[in-house]
């Protein structure tokens, strides 16, 4: 068989979702990032909802999402997205509306309007980037920041009593009556890509369904903030993020009226 | 024609009645005082049963003003109200709407600042609202309405520029216009647009989610790393800034013809002005006023104009000296020009001001 006659539509088993386009990311290797766009273009192409959907992107290393999935999308200021989010969903309340934040973004400079978002029950979906550093700007400290990890602001390791304690938000936006759907996944094996590219489906239908609000954290790596190799990174994550941050689903009100 | 039916309402009131009328899509709102009439009157009339317009009270007015930013992005007809210290909050988010050249509405219902300060009226946020207030350079369209009925008009006004030149505009009301009661005829009911006319109008930029014309997906961002580029953009707001001097200046001059002296001043501070005006008349002291509608673009061509013939001007304002500054850069050279003001929440007698312009210009 010759190449060309191999390549045909029936024997098609992968291909790289048509919205995600050939931008070159700027993402480091080994990060988390790249694969969680493409498992949202996927899902937003599996819904049919390629002409349909805005995204709110963060400030943070996802500030440029924009640049790789080919919707309509909203740059939104540090960790105001899911204000930005609410506005764009009751204004069009047929569209899908999403934000991707990571944690300084969502769990420190954002917090308020993470809670109260969720807790109107804004129809949105959040999509939350959990990687422990500020990446962006360098491997600061951020409020998910393990004990005992060292950053470029704590250099010494999180010190509880210098820097406080790191935050669950996933855990804090499961007590919050507005919330539907809220899930920790991670995306460093082909198992786990496949449960949270199913997590982030069910949240993004759940939103256009008008259940509520939906929170999907992926415990993610940030190898070179964490000054890691990539290998060593999903290792790292494996044995200090996953006790502390343990993976599964928080709430699920999927099926209640 | 129909009789046009007057009612009697305070400013605060007007706006919302207006926003409903204008076929608003949405507004966001915070509580604070001299201004929540504007939240409350909206939650009592219930648009969202009739019009399909969206009220919502936000978490804060951070959130508010992000929610605006989200909206407006959309193509959206919305708004948010607030006083000083919430006006303050929002300069982040108005800073970015100014750069992502987005049409929305901003309502600033001055209080007496600094800090906290006072919940009476004041004028001392006109350096915030025509001078940046947010990071970076830019300028917001800043209408200065002196009625309740100025109120009403310049929500459709506000917009109807803010669509035009794709740039964010504020009503800078003081407390008085918000609080006090007037006669008003409010603008006549226009549908919400629909989605296909907001495509046809906005469908170049707006993130509607759709598939739109030019068959590409549209992105409001307002970053750009590289320093060639963020030149080139700030080139092109500047040069909308300049056109906007040229085109969009507002102004209402009164008993200018053959006055000896001017004054200049905007808001409430212009009806009290044009009462001292009156009761200097009665002196036989001739006194003309000119008060601008638009604060920016601010009407620095007619003030220069109107100065080579007076012997002085007094910027009668609440505030300690703000907009004096822009007068004093318009009037001719040799002309005096002071600044008569009252602070911390006091307003100023027709009296006092025909005191101080004996005092500090006809001496």
């Amino acid at each position: 068989m010759t190449r060309e006659e191999i390549i045909q539509p029936e024997n098609l088993v992968y291909k790289k979702p048509t919205l995600l386009n050939d931008e070159p990311m700027h993402y480091c290797p080994g990060c988390s990032h790249g694969v969680v766009h493409k498992l949202v273009a996927e899902v937003i192409e599996e819904m049919g909802m390629e002409e349909k959907t805005i995204g709110v992107s963060p400030v943070g290393c996802a500030v440029f999402a924009y640049k790789y999935i080919d919707i309509d999308w909203q740059e939104a200021a540090h960790g105001r997205a899911p204000a930005v989010a609410t506005a764009l969903k009751r204004l069009m309340p047929d569209r899908l509306v999403f934000t991707y934040q990571g944690d300084g973004d969502m769990a420190c400079i954002g917090t308020g309007e993470t809670i109260h978002a969720l807790n109107r029950g804004e129809n949105i979906v959040i999509i939350f980037i959990n990687n422990a550093i500020y990446g962006m700007t360098g491997g600061q400290m951020a409020p998910t920041t393990l004990i005992g990890q060292k950053t470029a602001t704590c250099p010494y390791g999180r010190d509880v009593k210098l820097h406080g304690y790191p935050l669950k938000m996933t855990e804090i936006a499961a007590t919050l009556a507005g919330t539907c759907y809220v899930t920790r996944q991670t995306v460093y094996s082909v198992g786990a890509i496949n449960k949270a590219k199913k997590a982030i489906k069910k949240a993004f239908q759940l939103s256009m369904e008008g259940k509520g609000s939906s929170l999907v954290e992926i415990v993610s790596t940030c190898n070179s903030g964490w000054k890691l190799t990539p290998e060593k990174a999903n290792q790292w994550m494996e044995e200090n993020m996953f006790p502390f941050y343990p993976l599964g689903d928080l709430k699920d009100n999927s099926t209640k009226e | 024609m129909a009789e046009q039916e007057v009612t009697l309402m305070k400013g605060n009131e007007a706006i919302a009645h207006a926003a409903i009328r204008c076929g608003a899509d949405g507004y966001f709102g915070y509580p604070i005082t001299p201004q929540s009439e504007v939240l409350e009157t909206l939650a009592e009339q219930k648009p969202w049963e009739t019009t399909g317009m969206m009220v919502v009270q936000a978490e804060s007015e951070l959130a508010s003003i992000n929610m605006v930013y989200g909206g407006a992005a959309a193509g959206k007809k919305v708004f948010t109200s607030s006083s000083s210290p919430g006006i303050s909050l929002m300069q982040e988010g108005i800073s970015y709407i100014a750069a992502g050249e987005l049409p929305a509405l901003i309502v600033n219902v001055m209080r007496g600042g600094p800090g906290l300060g006072t919940i009476q009226p004041s004028q001392s946020d006109y350096f915030q609202a025509c001078k940046g207030g947010g990071h970076g350079d830019y300028h917001l369209i800043v209408l200065a309405p002196a009625s309740v009925q100025e109120m009403a008009d310049f929500v459709d006004l506000g917009w109807t520029l803010a669509f035009k030149h794709k740039n964010p505009c504020m009503i800078l009301a003081d407390g008085v216009i918000g609080q006090m009661m007037e006669k008003v005829v409010l603008p006549p009911f226009k549908p919400r647009r629909t989605d296909e006319e907001i495509e046809a109008e906005c469908g170049s930029w707006a993130t509607t989610g759709r598939k739109h014309k030019h068959n590409k997906n549209n992105i409001v961002t307002t970053l750009e790393l590289r320093s060639e580029e963020m030149e080139v953009v700030n080139q092109r707001l500047q040069a909308k800034y300049r056109m906007l001097e040229e085109t969009e200046v507002r102004y209402e001059a009164y008993n200018c013809e053959g006055a000896d002296y001017l004054i200049t001043a905007f808001g409430s501070a212009a009806r009290i002005a044009k009462k001292a005006i009156e009761v200097a008349a009665q002196e036989g002291i001739k006194v003309g006023l000119l008060r601008p509608i638009t604060l920016w673009p601010f009407p620095t061509k007619i003030i220069h104009e109107l100065s080579k013939n007076v012997k002085g001007i007094l910027s009668v304002e609440f505030n300690a000296g703000q907009m004096v500054e822009d007068v004093r850069m318009a009037a001719a050279p040799g002309v005096p020009v002071e600044h008569f003001g009252r602070l911390g929440g006091i307003i100023p007698s027709p009296d006092e001001v025909i005191e101080a312009l004996k005092k500090k210009i006809i001496k």
